[in-house]
């Protein structure tokens, strides 16, 4: 028995090019989330380094961004838009997490590193220090936030400073809140309340939610434990950073 | 397409499979160096901030 011959006509051309367009979408598509996975953390890894090697060097000049000169009456949102000002740690992630802090929150600034709402207060004020935070690639900064429980610690070194917040429980301010995505009342000076005058140390941290969609956000809100620590006295960190 | 980009190709069988694999490579560094990084921003799960 031999193969039937091979046939040909306008409707077999057409079913076999949708055919190859398909496995070529789904090829491509692939490829996609490789490079969403993969390629986007490699690159920002290479930029973080760069951002920590550059914010080390102007501390140890004594240069601090949180106390440049065009922040005048210490008014907020006058940070330079240029380069990192501080460094997030989060133990239970790991020892090695660490990220330089960026002021803004544009996407430009978002690919780099984890970014500072300009209008938000600055470490270790009252108020809200609020940060958003990539969830899956550009160094997934925030993938695992819905991991953190209360009581875990959120640390912010500055050039002088160690601050050490603590994620909430349940309260009118809950550790942690799945929202849609206009509500911008979270990372107000108290959150949830716009209007009112602030008078606790909050951290917030913002990113997408579920993973790989922008429906909702996933917020944790944080409060700053105890004093700040000198970093002349604790030079290898607070005892909250090797808690992981 | 690929039918006939592999009739098109030449230099024999050794021939057109590596210029397919250059194809392939080519085509693949064109995606992640050009479109993926101008894609990027465009789509949704790249919203992280409330506003």
């Amino acid at each position: 028995m031999s193969a039937p011959p091979p046939r040909s006509g306008i409707g077999r051309t057409l079913v076999r090019g949708l055919g190859q367009t398909l496995i070529t979408l789904g090829a491509v598509v692939l490829l996609f989330l490789g490079y969403q996975v993969w390629v986007t953390d490699e690159i920002n890894e290479g930029v973080q380094s760069e951002l920590t090697q550059d914010l080390r060097q102007r501390w140890a000049v004594g240069d601090d961004p949180l106390q440049a000169p065009d922040r005048p009456g210490g008014a907020p949102g006058q940070l330079p838009m240029e380069e990192g000002f501080a460094f997030i740690r989060i133990p239970a992630f790991g020892l090695d997490y660490v990220r330089v802090v960026l002021e803004g929150t544009d996407e430009d600034k978002l690919t780099e590193g984890p970014g500072h709402y300009p209008d938000s207060a600055l470490p270790g004020e009252v108020g809200n220090f609020a940060m958003a935070g990539h969830r899956v690639g550009k160094g997934s900064p925030f993938l695992d936030l819905d991991q953190l429980g209360p009581g875990d610690a959120i640390i912010i070194e500055t050039a002088a400073q160690w601050y050490v917040y603590r994620v909430l429980g349940d309260g009118v301010i809950p550790g942690q809140q799945i929202v849609s995505p206009d509500r911008v009342e979270v990372v107000a000076p108290v959150p949830g309340a716009p209007a009112d005058l602030p008078t606790r140390a909050l951290l917030t941290l913002t990113t997408c939610h579920p993973k790989f969609s922008a429906a909702q956000r996933l917020i944790v809100h944080a409060e700053l434990d105890g004093q700040p620590l000198a970093k002349a006295e604790h030079p290898d960190g607070p005892p909250a950073l090797r808690e992981g | 397409m690929y039918t006939w980009i592999w009739r098109h190709l030449p230099g024999g069988r050794p021939g057109k499979i590596a210029g397919s694999l250059l194809l392939v490579v080519a085509v693949s560094a064109l995606l992640l160096f050009v479109v993926f990084p101008w894609l990027d921003p465009h789509l949704p799960f790249n919203q992280i901030t409330v506003r």
